[in-house]
């Protein structure tokens, strides 16, 4: 089986966990007879290709593959999202503006059409541009490959998808690693994004998700029939990797926050957690390691807490960094509030750290040793702060079966769920 | 008699903090960025420090001791000069010599000590007195504390200490309509006479030299001379209180501020008004009234305030987290020890933590070395964090070697 595989980022250049994802899934398929075309939009070269077959999405042209201009732009063409908003106009005067919006699209796509399009690949300002090329380019990729099935990873690459199963008329599999409701508070949405999720949801065959709670959010916010979602786990994929030796300054003991510092990641939990344990344990030290928009406001309340001395803020850590940060932890929390997977804790506890993690994680469903509380039970997270502190017991089995159980998560295992999740989209079923 | 005008000069460089990271809390104890410490007091001295002080010199030579001023130069400051740049000592040295040099008492860290600790405040005024009469062979008798700090407690410990003059803020909402012009005094205790900075004469000079926007630039000497004269007409003495790095640093070279620095003190003379040493200003005219200030007021931004350095929550947390460590401090009786937590006191870490962006953003972003208060706050927090674990080991130790004896 042959899979055409849309992606926007691929290791060892990667802004968060879903080219990390993408890459233990490859490797897990590979090992399970898929062929992985993967296209990306902007590949540096060194990937590691020995999964996978990496076609670089800024490489490709458009005009290679397709002869009538109209009819390839019929199957790709979206509108342009984001285009200006005209409040108070009539229905029909509103068709045109949509048709004309297109026509424009079109002058303007076959003034590019036999140039390469260079795409960052990055989450800039142009994303919105960026997304919708790379659907064209998709398209055109599409018509000059062979491949049974189409998958394609987030919102980013779900046009890519559409216009690739367009193209070709083969089943389209979306994965949904995140939704819109997970980036913003339930009422303070990006509708340009939740648009091109609904859209890719419903064109699609099936549809993947990281975690029952985002099955859950994709049947119940965006409508989807849930006979066409399935939930895979993901795995992590810890070969190759050494262990980090670090010399303890701090001979306490050590909690830690490691996330982006964002309201999806319940940092202000973490903090009111902090403040009661060191009523009663005043020498214990935490870390909220990470950046985000919330950092400074959590500064401010942790100063006005009146326990800076005991609570440090490291910025963004890179590379080897995050290693030494679980080594010098002696318990790993993740209070977010909205997670669809979360796979930090997974390297916490891989790293013998035990760890806390909130309900409302989607890995809160794999994990059984991992301590888990409500993201708003303060009180609760406290409780199982002090007694991983102050229980050895409970703390070494924690650690111990915590690492056991995530060796268990291995990717090979998920990639055969994903494999029959294709074989039903290619049957039809 | 003649009136007078008194000019007096703050010379300090902070000692700044190097990165200083979680993962290097308890295993590294070096917390100064020796680079840019000592790129900076080298540029300053070049820019400042050394061509005004042959200037200062030179004026008093020429003008037969009718020309005076005085220095404050804080500890920390001295320490770097002696590390990175020992020329300016000499050269301050010299100007002592002159005998028209006054030089005054100051908290040897530039610290806020007075705001938190009276016992802590009081021994770096010791330590500061001490290192003035090592260097320049003279007591100091006048006080000024950091960032004209005063309030009429502070006042009332100073003159406990043994002080009869200090120097302060001319704040508008503490004079109201009285004039900065004159002699006041404590209101605790008389016998602190009080010199109030004259804002804005100071700052006209200080800050708004080279302003081109400003509508009394250029400002000339004979001008200022004028504007001097003519706040003098009533009243004794005009106090122009400012940074000595005024001169050359704050207002570049360019902008012609030694050309003017060279001209002033004959067009104040010229002008049948003489200069004096506070000291002498002190002694020679009568205190009108006493100056009641229950809260502390400082020479800093529009507020006037010790908002500056505890205004927002990080300074207060940061402020009362270092205090905190006092006792412990000097319960080792390890000199390092007790150095670095003087050092950790500099006010200027607490500036740096300012978050009132708006209204003096620009005076403030020009000192600070990080972008944004948050950043100052968890790097200050981080080097605290080292030293308490220091304190804690050496008293653990120290407990020990006796538990052994």
């Amino acid at each position: 089986m042959r899979v055409l595989m849309f992606g926007w980022e691929f290791p060892p250049h990667i802004a968060g966990g879903l080219g990390t994802a993408c890459y233990g899934m490859t490797k897990g398929l590979a090992h399970c007879g898929v062929d992985v075309l993967f296209v990306m939009p902007s590949a540096s070269g060194d990937e590691d290709q020995s999964a996978v077959r990496i076609i670089n999405a800024s490489d490709v042209a458009v005009y290679d593959t397709c002869h009538d201009i109209e009819e390839f732009l019929g199957k790709v063409q979206f509108l342009r999202v984001g285009s200006n908003l005209h409040p108070y106009i009539d229905p029909t005067d509103f068709t045109e503006l949509v048709e004309e919006e297109q026509r424009s699209q079109a002058e303007e796509f076959k003034f590019w059409f036999r140039q390469k399009y260079k795409f960052s690949g990055k989450y800039g300002k142009n994303l919105m541009e960026e997304v919708s090329r790379y659907a064209m380019v998709a398209g055109a990729i599409a018509a000059e490959q062979e491949f049974d099935v189409i998958h394609a990873h987030d919102w980013l690459t779900y046009l890519a998808g559409i216009a690739a199963k367009r193209v070709s008329g083969k089943p389209l599999v979306i994965h949904v690693h995140a939704t819109s409701f997970d980036r913003g508070s339930a009422d303070n949405i990006d509708t340009r994004v939740y648009a091109i999720e609904r859209q890719g949801m419903l064109e699609a065959d099936k549809v993947i998700t990281v975690s029952d709670l985002t099955r859950n959010i994709v049947i119940n916010k965006y409508g989807i029939d849930p006979e066409k979602v399935v939930t895979v786990h993901n795995a992590v994929d810890f070969s190759g990797r050494e262990k980090i030796s670090v010399n303890r300054g701090v001979k306490d003991k050590v909690i830690t926050f490691l996330g982006r510092i964002t309201f999806q990641k319940g940092p202000e939990y973490f903090i009111e957690a902090a403040a009661k344990v060191l009523k009663v344990c005043p020498d214990t030290r935490f870390v909220m390691a990470g950046s985000g928009d919330m950092m400074n406001r959590c500064v401010r309340y942790v100063a006005k807490l009146g326990i800076a001395d005991r609570f440090y803020f490291t910025g963004f850590l890179r590379g080897d960094d995050v290693q030494k940060m679980f080594a010098l932890s002696d318990v790993y929390v993740m209070p977010s509030v909205s997670e669809p997977f979360g796979i930090s804790p997974l390297e916490a506890m891989k790293t013998d750290v035990p760890t806390i993690i909130s309900k409302q994680s989607g890995v809160a469903e794999v994990l059984k040793y991992a301590i888990k509380v409500d993201f708003w039970d303060v009180n609760a997270l406290a409780d199982a702060m002090y007694g991983l502190l102050n229980y050895p017991a409970l703390s070494s089995l924690a650690a111990e079966k915590g690492r056991e159980e995530v060796d268990n998560l291995k990717w090979d295992s998920a990639a055969i769920k994903v494999k029959r999740v294709y074989e039903s989209a290619v049957s039809g079923k | 008699m003649n009136k007078s005008v008194c000019f007096y000069f703050q010379v300090h460089q902070p000692d700044r903090l190097r990165q200083f990271r979680f993962f290097d809390i308890g295993n590294d104890y070096h917390y100064l960025d020796d680079f840019s410490n000592r790129t900076i007091v080298r540029r300053v001295a070049e820019r400042c420090y050394l061509p005004a002080n042959r200037l200062l010199h030179d004026l008093i030579l020429r003008h037969n001791g009718a020309f005076k001023v005085a220095f404050s130069i804080s500890g920390v400051a001295i320490e770097q000069f002696e590390r990175y740049a020992p020329e300016v000592i000499d050269s301050f040295k010299s100007l002592a010599d002159t005998g028209c040099v006054e030089f005054l008492a100051e908290t040897y860290s530039h610290s806020l000590a007075s705001l938190s600790s009276m016992t802590e405040f009081k021994k770096q005024v010791k330590q500061h007195a001490d290192l003035t009469k090592r260097l320049f062979g003279v007591k100091p008798t006048v006080f000024r504390n950091t960032e004209l700090i005063y309030s009429d407690a502070i006042g009332a410990a100073v003159a406990e200490m043994g002080y009869g003059v200090m120097l302060t803020e001319g704040a508008k909402h503490i004079l109201g309509w009285k004039s900065p012009n004159f002699v006041y005094v404590n209101a605790i205790n008389p016998r602190l006479k009080l010199l109030l900075r004259n804002f804005n004469l100071s700052d006209d000079i200080a800050f708004r030299f080279s302003d081109k926007a400003w509508n009394g630039w250029p400002l000339t000497a004979d001008k200022f001379a004028d504007w001097a004269l003519s706040a003098l007409e009533k009243d004794d003495v005009l106090n122009l209180f400012m940074d000595y790095e005024t001169f050359g640093e704050h207002q570049r070279s360019a902008s012609g501020i030694f050309d003017f620095l060279n001209a002033v003190p004959a067009a104040i003379l010229s002008r049948k008004l003489d200069f004096c040493t506070p000291s002498e200003a002190a002694q020679r005219y009568q205190p009108v009234a006493p100056l009641h200030v229950p809260f502390p007021i400082s020479w800093a931004d529009e507020e006037r305030d010790t908002s500056a350095w505890l205004g927002n929550e990080l300074q207060e947390e940061a402020f009362n987290k270092l205090y905190a460590l006092e006792a412990d401090v000097y319960k080792t009786k390890d000199d390092n020890l007790i150095g670095v937590f003087r050092k950790l006191q500099e006010s200027d870490h607490f500036y740096y933590m300012c978050t009132k962006f708006f209204s003096d953003g620009s005076v403030h972003s020009y000192f600070n070395p990080y972008d944004t208060p948050y950043e100052a706050f968890i790097n200050y927090m981080n080097v605290l964090a080292d030293f308490e674990l220091r304190v804690n080991e050496k008293l653990k130790s120290a407990k020990k070697a006796k538990n052994l004896n």
